[in-house]
């Protein structure tokens, strides 16, 4: 027998009694575990367990998960958190007495009491833990009325929105921002009724060192924590007669959209998703995978250069928005280290404003990019002012999947009958390369079967570097090519970089070139992706799709994306060319860390 | 704190950062160190709590938490007088929160809030030891017992007298 942490060695067998079912289970596993084995659900709500992302939140705050433990021997039962008390051999616990479903739905209506009724209008919408919990444990009626918390809604970022009145406290967020990504920046604030989540001196979100990576509102039971809207946005240029919207999904959106929609998580809807988007009236319908197979050609290039030229190495690549802010707030030091490309969908945008603006024959002000990001960071990140070049926005609106999956259903578009479509051309032929972007692992990975090409100058027969994947934060391979031998990192999770970088700091570190992902996962669970509601299966679903969908291309290499050629060809010129460097590439700011 | 930013001068910073050095370990010895601040520079401002989380590479937010939840912490600069209610049992069965009131409206401040021309600032405290004289409020360390509501405006009054004089024996 394993337990969830996968601990088997050194482990003694015990005997628990859950409601008059006799089981067997490992000493120093929770009831709720334990109840979990005898298919008995207890509900949870503060507490999370993503154990292969090693993401973990105990905290025990919400007192959602009690159950009874019986001693009626000495007429001392009494009632405890599941999620924390260990199993102890020869207990007795029961979920279904009067008092634990009291005890659970007391707790619940509690919370409620002090919650916004809100729930028609609210963002989480049956999304909402606390809203399902309400259902699960029958609360018909709040018995108790009492102060209300009153805090202004924070809508100073770009990203996210804060909506204190919504926190029910668990401090999921606090765990995903400070022990995960180590980003600190979110912390209780207050003490007793009062109390709130928020940043240092509870400073407008804009303010502090957020990197937007979402994590925070990826866990969010609530809509405490949720992104900036912006579909009405997409749905104003697309009936803007006047516009040219073209759209781009990135890699991860195509195995997790699906979801919203009931389907299997996993399933992958890249041709349902374009005929939805071409039904919707989009003008283009494409793929930032062209992004990302951009993006390799000229990572590729930077890195063959830096190698070459005794620059810099190790080179860290920078398709990860929130990655970037991460290093300018924290590692202000090492802002000369990350590839200089610019992100794919940013670049994406650039080429539709230029390149395809010309061979269309339409005026660059009149295009309008959208892009459908698994991500919160990318909203932020397309506002910067290094990314709009005489005077276009790179791209002009981000949503993420979540938004793109609401306004399909605001369309009527009933998702799961959908036929299959391909995307537009010219800037939707992609390969296998790019489709990895959407998983951790998957950037470097790609760059690498280009490097390995253009290094040897031979063909790459097995194009899979099986010692770069793995659902591990930390990963380091040895990749060889040609008579070389190349030291490769990866890092997810922002807490994780955070290792490496104080490594190259340090001058500890030998490596030649390190992927960083702020999601733990990458991109695959991003904080704009459907909810995983704390499963950790969904997320390793999403995983082996986006491999899956790799193994199915045709082209699995970057440098042989015919549309990617021909951009070069007739526009762009060399990889890492002068105009190359110009359009494809961007710098990074040093910020201080509040 | 953008408005009234106030730069405390570098010794008082070299200060905190001698003693936080003099520590054996600084893991688990953030209130001791906010109590230090708090000493030298009389109040926790925003650049303050910045310059112990960096010392300590911890998050700012994670100090202010810490500040946010001890009612001893303060993040504002005290008035020329602080004025304290006592609100323990005796003096709040005596009629503490009524007096605590009174002082509120006088001044037109909440507790731990100070007047606009920094005179004076209100704290609600836990017992301080003198029930007998219930209810009790004390200014700068002074004891006025068995405080009635009537009695507000003379204390407020003494200590605004005191002020005027002060101005008055300057200008002369």
């Amino acid at each position: 027998m394993v337990d969830s942490k996968g601990n088997s060695e050194l482990s003694t067998t015990i005997s628990v009694k859950i409601n008059d079912q006799e089981l067997k289970v490992l000493e120093g596993i929770t009831i709720l575990e334990a109840a979990h084995e005898a298919g008995v659900k207890i509900p949870t709500l503060c507490h999370l367990d993503l154990h292969d992302f090693q993401m973990y939140n105990k905290t025990a705050s919400c007192r959602v998960c009690m159950v009874e433990l019986m001693d009626e021997k000495n007429n001392r039962n009494k009632l405890v958190p599941s999620c924390v008390t260990q199993v102890q051999d020869g207990m007795v616990v029961r979920t279904d007495t009067l008092r634990a479903i009291s005890a659970r739905r007391g707790a619940v209506e509690l919370l409620l009491s002090n919650h916004p009724n809100e729930c028609f209008t609210c963002p989480k919408n049956l999304e909402c833990e606390l809203q399902a919990l309400a259902e699960e444990l029958n609360v018909r009626k709040i018995r108790w009325e009492g102060e209300r918390m009153d805090y202004p809604k924070d809508i100073s970022s770009d990203a996210i929105v804060k909506d204190a009145n919504k926190c029910i406290y668990c401090r999921r967020c606090e765990t995903a921002c400070n022990e995960i990504q180590t980003c600190g920046i979110l912390s209780g604030i207050g003490r007793g009724f009062n109390s709130f989540v928020g940043p240092f001196a509870n400073i407008p979100m804009v303010q502090s060192s957020c990197t937007y990576c979402g994590q925070c509102v990826q866990v969010c039971p609530t809509a405490a924590l949720t992104e900036v809207y912006h579909t009405d946005k997409v749905w104003e240029a697309l009936n803007d007669p006047d516009k040219h919207v073209v759209v781009q999904t990135a890699p991860a959106i195509r195995v997790a959209l699906g979801e919203l929609f009931g389907m299997e998580p996993g399933t992958i809807v890249t041709g349902k998703m374009v005929t939805a988007l071409k039904r919707m009236g989009f003008d283009g319908v494409f793929d930032t995978d062209f992004g990302a197979d951009l993006t390799v050609m000229e990572e590729a290039s930077e890195f063959i250069y830096r190698l070459n030229n005794n620059k810099t190495l190790p080179i860290l690549t920078n398709c990860c928005p929130a990655w970037v802010k991460f290093i300018e707030h924290q590692f202000p030091e090492l802002i000369h280290v990350p590839s200089t490309c610019k992100s794919p969908h940013i670049m994406f945008g650039t080429i539709a404003k230029t390149y395809y603006a010309k061979n269309k024959g339409v005026d660059p002000d009149n295009i309008v990019v959208v892009s459908v990001m698994p991500c919160i960071a990318k909203i932020a990140e397309a506002k910067r002012p290094e990314l709009t070049k005489d005077a276009h926005n790179n791209v002009d609106i981000v949503i993420t999947t979540r938004e793109f999956g609401a306004m399909i259903k605001e369309a009527g578009i009933e998702f799961d009958k959908l036929p299959d479509s391909e995307f537009d051309s010219p800037l939707g032929e992609t390969t296998g390369a790019s489709v990895i972007f959407g998983t951790d692992g998957g950037v470097i990975e790609a760059v690498m079967r280009t490097a390995h090409e253009w290094l040897t100058g031979k063909p790459l027969e097995k194009v899979e570097f099986e010692e770069l994947r793995g659902l591990d934060g930390v990963r380091r391979a040895t990749v060889k090519i040609g008579d070389r031998e190349f030291n490769i990192g990866i890092a997810s999770g922002l807490g994780n970089a955070r290792m490496i970088l104080e490594d190259i700091r340090d001058g500890k570190a030998d490596y030649h070139a390190i992927e960083i992902m702020a999601c733990p996962g990458g991109c695959v669970a991003g904080g704009g992706q459907p909810y995983h509601h704390g499963n950790n299966e969904i997320i390793k679903k999403r995983i082996d799709a986006i491999y899956e969908e790799d193994s199915r291309k045709r082209v699995r290499k970057s440098h042989e994306n015919k549309e990617i050629l021909e951009l070069y060809k007739n526009y762009l010129g060399e990889p890492f060319g002068q105009l190359a460097r110009e359009l494809l590439h961007t710098h990074f700011e040093e910020r201080e860390r509040i | 704190m953008k408005s009234s930013k106030i730069e405390f001068p570098k010794e008082l910073y070299d200060e905190l950062g001698a003693f936080i050095d003099s520590l054996e370990t600084t893991s688990g010895a953030l209130i001791e160190i906010l109590h230090r601040a708090q000493e030298i520079f009389g109040y926790l401002s925003r650049d303050v709590q910045l310059y112990i989380a960096r010392k300590l590479g911890i998050p700012g937010a994670e100090v202010y938490g810490v500040v946010s939840f001890y009612s001893t912490f303060t993040t504002k600069p005290s008035g020329k007088h602080t004025i304290s209610v006592c609100m323990g049992t005796a003096c709040f069965v005596r009629g503490a929160d009524k007096i605590l009131e009174k002082f509120k409206e006088r001044l037109g401040i909440e507790s731990n809030e100070t007047t606009e021309d920094g005179l004076f600032t209100i704290k609600d405290v836990r017992c301080i030891g003198a029930c007998g004289l219930a209810p009790v409020v004390t200014v700068d360390g002074k004891v006025y017992g068995r405080v009635k509501e009537e009695d507000v405006d003379n204390i407020i009054n003494e200590y605004r007298g005191k002020e005027a004089n002060n101005i008055d024996k300057v200008l002369r």
